[in-house]
């Protein structure tokens, strides 16, 4: 393949066009296409099991799609993998640092297979030890860290290539607060810098905070794909009030209140889901005034990006 | 312009061999089967035979160096995906046939030090080298092949176990020790034992040892380059094709 062959396609850092992987009988991933635009914060959600790894495995050269194109940044990842792998890095979800070497070798030997040379990967290196307060333990086998310590050593080999794109598969999971917090900030001044972010998670909140759009595949199918906020507005049957009496109320009972398609008991309040909240309010303060019952607190809630998922993964379910 | 240059991928072939050499030639099996077995198959099978230094040398250099070069080659990339370094492996701008040229670098480097053992207590004994310019050259040749067929021992199955593999590598490594003139010279052999013996790259070697310390050789010093060359060839292009096709059935 030759450099003269390229169509760089600059606005898109990462494009799928129906991608497909199997193992045997066992579709992993089923015709997926979406783009991934420069400098996004792009979220990939779905349950164990539906597709995210394996489509991270293949946009990251590590195995072969059964069809379908990706590209990164205009290159071909099966024609121009090499070129592509150059200007990407990986975060797993489990650490692979080597754990007989240092967290220093480590780096270097990240450093060296990219082609870095010598002072700017030192350079980077202890900039970025710094950085994830690693640098007391640099000359220490990666055996004796804790799994936050290997988190944050995964992420700094990750960076130190300086990556156009860089995929996060489940980066703050099993994480302390302290340290999914910092993983976030970098994962942020990282995006700040201009750069892609790929990032596979569980974390709804996760997902909420850090992206710009999120695609939602379950079955090896993308469910949905928009951003956090469209995802939520267009849930508008998943829109709910949330209300507590004085004393215990049925559940069944409010379940009758006109408007109201689902009720559900949480601690000591009962959420009611509706597409009229405003009416079913009316509805609760009659009810209360009908029952002499006093309201604790009552509240509107717009859905969460938790329910628009649960949502969306039951109803392919079905 | 092609994708890489093939230059960029050595240098980063050798960054593999230096990352090899540091992790897992200080484990213990890579002592025990490269040095300690050789010795004590030695001992098991020339101690109390009356015969020439030369033979004996001839013997303990062959296995040390046969041992010692496919000592640990068949179990790193096993090692590596369950440890799912390779996966990270892959993901970098490392082709496939850098990455095993890197595992055959460090095993060659290991295997050719490792065989100035036998060397030197050799010497110490009076074995007397009438050739050493043929017998370095054979070494490090031999020592080559022999990494590049402990590569290729590992392709497959694609498994991530690496006591696996090193079954299978055995299976294959002691049957050739008994057929390639180690305990038996090839002058001495049969000529159905000569056919067989011929199918061996350890043979080879052997033969290159006695022509570089009797002065006799069954085929000539020629024959003995151009076959170890052919043999490391075939299992460097066979290693890479079936790697290539295997590995990421190894990522669970």
């Amino acid at each position: 393949m030759t450099i003269e062959n390229i169509v760089v396609n600059m606005e898109n850092a990462v494009e799928i066009k129906d991608l497909s992987k199997h193992y045997g009988e066992v579709i992993a991933v089923n015709h997926i296409s979406f783009e991934v635009g420069k400098g996004e914060i792009f979220g990939f959600l779905g349950p164990n099991g539906a597709g995210k790894t394996t489509t991270i495995r293949i946009l990251t050269g590590v195995i072969k799609p059964n069809g379908g194109t990706a590209n990164i940044m205009g290159y071909d990842i099966l024609k121009q993998s090499l070129r592509a792998k150059q200007i990407i890095s990986v975060v797993p979800e489990t650490s692979n640092a080597y754990l007989d070497l240092t967290a220093w070798q480590n780096l270097m030997l990240i450093g060296e297979l990219y082609g870095i040379p010598k002072k700017e990967r030192r350079d980077r290196a202890e900039t970025l030890l710094r950085m994830f307060e690693l640098h007391e333990r640099q000359n220490q086998l990666v055996r004796g860290f804790s799994k936050g310590m290997k988190q944050k050593l995964i992420l700094c080999m990750a960076l130190l290539t300086e990556p156009q794109v860089l995929f996060l598969d489940e980066p703050t999971a099993g994480l302390d607060v302290e340290s999914a917090r910092l993983m976030r900030d970098i994962i942020r001044r990282f995006n700040g810098d201009g750069a892609t972010v790929f990032l596979s998670t569980h974390n709804m909140e996760e997902a909420n905070q850090l992206c710009d759009r999120i695609a939602i595949i379950n079955h090896g199918r993308i469910a949905a794909i928009d951003t956090p906020e469209n995802l939520r507005m267009k849930s508008s049957s998943l829109k709910s009030v949330e209300v507590s009496f004085n004393t215990p109320v049925s559940v069944d009972e409010l379940c009758k209140i006109s408007l109201v398609a689902q009720a559900k008991k949480m601690g000591d309040k009962i959420r009611l889901y509706t597409d009229e909240p405003h009416n079913v309010i009316e509805s609760l303060l009659d009810y209360a005034r009908s029952k002499r019952l006093v309201i604790i607190s009552l509240n509107t809630l717009a859905p969460t990006l938790e329910d628009v998922f649960v949502k969306l993964i039951k109803a392919q379910g079905d | 312009m092609r994708e890489y240059a093939c230059s960029d991928q050595l240098k980063r072939a050798l960054t593999i061999a230096k990352k090899n050499l540091r992790i897992y030639y200080r484990r213990g099996p890579v002592v025990i089967f490269g040095l300690i077995m050789p010795f004590f198959l030695f001992l098991a099978f020339f101690v109390g035979r009356n015969m020439p230094i030369e033979r004996l040398f001839t013997g303990l250099l062959g296995m040390t160096i046969f041992f010692s070069s496919m000592s640990i080659g068949p179990a790193i990339v096993p090692f590596e995906a369950r440890s799912r370094t390779l996966e990270r492996l892959l993901s970098t701008p490392v082709s496939v046939w850098s990455l095993l040229i890197g595992d055959v670098i460090a095993s060659f480097l290991y295997g050719f030090l490792i065989s100035f053992v036998p060397m030197t207590i050799g010497l110490i004994l009076g074995v007397n080298i009438t050739n050493g310019l043929v017998l370095c050259l054979g070494m490090a040749l031999a020592a080559f092949c022999f990494s590049s067929f402990s590569v290729l021992l590992s392709a497959y199955p694609p498994t991530d176990v690496p006591s696996t593999v090193m079954m299978i590598s055995n299976l294959v490594k002691f049957p050739l020790v008994f057929i390639s003139g180690v305990f038996i010279p090839i002058l001495e052999m049969q000529d159905w034992g000569r056919i067989v013996a011929s199918f061996s790259p350890l043979t080879y070697f052997t033969d290159l040892v006695n022509y570089s310390t009797q002065g006799i050789g069954y085929f000539s010093v020629f024959v003995d380059f151009v076959v170890l060359i052919g043999f490391t060839v075939l299992f460097l292009v066979f290693a890479i094709k079936i790697h290539e096709k295997t590995l990421a059935k190894r990522l669970v």
